[in-house]
């Protein structure tokens, strides 16, 4: 399995080194777009010392961990959102008569190292981030926990918005709003935004544990909307459910698969 | 090798549902080599796919290999070999020689019986000169070529072709169908050929199928095929006699 998908890998980055100069230039033109997610955290902090009752470095903190698991999976998953242009152009069958799941061919479809730029950055604020912050080391377990879960609640989200993309082929946008939306709504502290927004991510769409839930554990806070504390270590659980869900979605989407004409 | 019960595949449109296979039937023993002809939209495509689990069908049974193929789909892989005509199944910006090492490794071939396997195409298929050559450079010949070659690099029990002469020139043409010719005859690969070109049918089919909306509107030998138009001499004339409805077929509905 994992050697079939690194020999993917590898074949599509020997395809994408056909274009260097184009590789060239993602990568760095990755590295400052993320770079500008950051300086308008920066730029608020300027005007204030806290977001939401956050410090400037716990905000970097959560921006960091969300970044992190979701520049992954864009890189790693994230090809999957490809999907749409192959059932529409009817290229998903030359994917269906190949002996390897359609899912890992459709992650590595295409696989582009030029995003590692954003994962650099993303790894950069969080180290930084933990550096500032003068943790409790003895909660700093959660912290690769904290990531794992979110690249797993992250990739499910893609595989669902890619097997939706089989009932609506002609709505790829919408799909684009699933996964990136939520990365942008998970970069800063839940507490900014409103109480039923946030009961819809803690209890419909699990993101409240890609960093929230855990990032409050690990920053030792209370939950300023007033979830118990258990809450924070149910990222796991959730992350799991989430990707059962994704995979059964994945399959009756396959199954739905309606191929073109000749 | 290849098993239809009763098979049905409709698409819903819009409001309104299509049926592109309906209630289609047919057995296809091992090693046999068989074309299967229709006009445009008959639904050769769709039975293609379900044969290659890429379309699930809405009733019926299908079989090849003894496997269901839409639930058994990356099982079979390794036991049928596709040919897009319209489409490669290559890596656009690989080499052929690359994208045959890729098929190695995902059918699993090890490596002594590939490179025997990898010599014999290359010269029966003559790809010697382009093995290096990016697939998107190849002329359409070419990469039709070197499409055969990977769909049979993992020596499959059955190869299912989907109009694989389309827009090829004579001598192409003639190329690939000696190789076909050989492969069924040396190899004893069960063959499935859609094509519209007759000229295929007549030199590599011992039996053929046609089938015209969806239905299977006959099956049996050439020689079967031209008897149900007495008086017309070409091949053409008597297809397109079954294509307009204009024959009468004994036995058919």
């Amino acid at each position: 399995m994992v050697r079939t998908y690194v020999l993917l890998l590898w074949t599509w980055t020997r395809a994408a080194a056909a274009y260097p100069a184009s590789f060239t230039l993602m990568i760095l033109l990755g590295f400052v777009t993320a770079g500008l997610d950051v300086a308008v955290i920066l730029v608020v902090f300027a005007n204030t010392t806290t977001l939401a009752g956050f410090t400037r470095e716990e905000v970097l903190f959560l921006y960091g961990a969300a970044s992190l698991s979701f520049t992954v999976c864009d890189t790693f998953v994230g090809n999957i959102d490809r999907v749409s242009q192959h059932i529409k152009a009817g290229t998903l069958d030359t994917f269906l008569i190949r002996p390897v799941g359609a899912w890992m061919q459709l992650t590595a479809d295409r696989f582009n190292a030029n995003r590692a730029g954003r994962i650099v950055q993303a790894a950069l604020v969080l180290g930084y981030a933990c550096a500032a912050l003068h943790l409790d080391w003895r909660r700093a377990w959660m912290i690769p926990v904290m990531v794992i879960t979110g690249m797993v609640i992250f990739s499910a989200l893609w595989t669902l918005a890619g097997a939706m993309q089989f009932v609506l082929t002609d709505a790829p946008e919408l799909a684009n709003a699933f996964t990136y939306g939520t990365h942008q709504l998970s970069q800063y502290p839940l507490s900014i935004y409103a109480r039923d927004l946030v009961k819809g991510v803690t209890y419909v769409l699990p993101l409240a544990f890609v960093n929230w839930q855990p990032g409050l554990y690990v920053l030792g806070r209370d939950d300023p909307f007033g979830t118990p504390e258990f809450m924070r270590f149910l990222g796991p659980a959730a992350a799991l459910v989430l990707a059962l869900l994704a995979a059964l979605a994945w399959r009756q989407g396959l199954r739905h698969y309606r191929s073109t004409g000749s | 090798m290849i098993e239809l019960d009763r098979v049905g595949r409709s698409f819903k449109v819009k409001r309104s549902v299509v049926h592109a296979v309906q209630d289609l039937s047919f057995t296809v023993s091992a090693g046999e080599f068989v074309g299967y002809l229709g006009p445009n939209g008959a639904g050769k495509s769709t039975t293609i796919k379900m044969l290659c689990g890429i379309l699930t069908p809405t009733s019926g049974k299908v079989r090849v290999a003894g496997l269901d193929p839409s639930r058994r789909r990356t099982t079979l892989a390794r036991r049928i070999g596709v040919v897009f005509g319209q489409r490669t199944t290559l890596w656009w910006d690989l080499p052929l020689a690359d994208s045959f090492q890729l098929i190695r490794h995902l059918y699993r071939v090890d490596r002594a019986t590939f490179r025997t396997r990898l010599d014999e195409l290359t010269e029966t298929l003559d790809l010697g000169g382009f093995l290096r050559t990016p697939v998107r450079q190849l002329s359409l010949g070419q990469r039709m070529r070197g499409d055969l070659a990977a769909a049979l690099l993992h020596a499959p029990e059955v190869l299912v072709l989907d109009e694989p002469t389309i827009g090829l020139d004579v001598v192409s043409k003639a190329g690939i169908r000696a190789f076909l010719q050989r492969v069924n005859a040396e190899q004893g690969t069960t063959v499935l050929l859609t094509t519209h070109d007759l000229g295929d049918i007549e030199r590599l089919c011992r039996r053929v199928m046609v089938i015209d909306h969806g239905r299977l509107a006959f099956d049996g030998t050439i020689d079967d095929l031209m008897a149900t138009a007495p008086g017309q001499s070409s091949i053409e004339d008597v297809v397109t006699r079954l294509y307009t409805g204009e024959a009468s077929l004994p036995g058919s509905p």
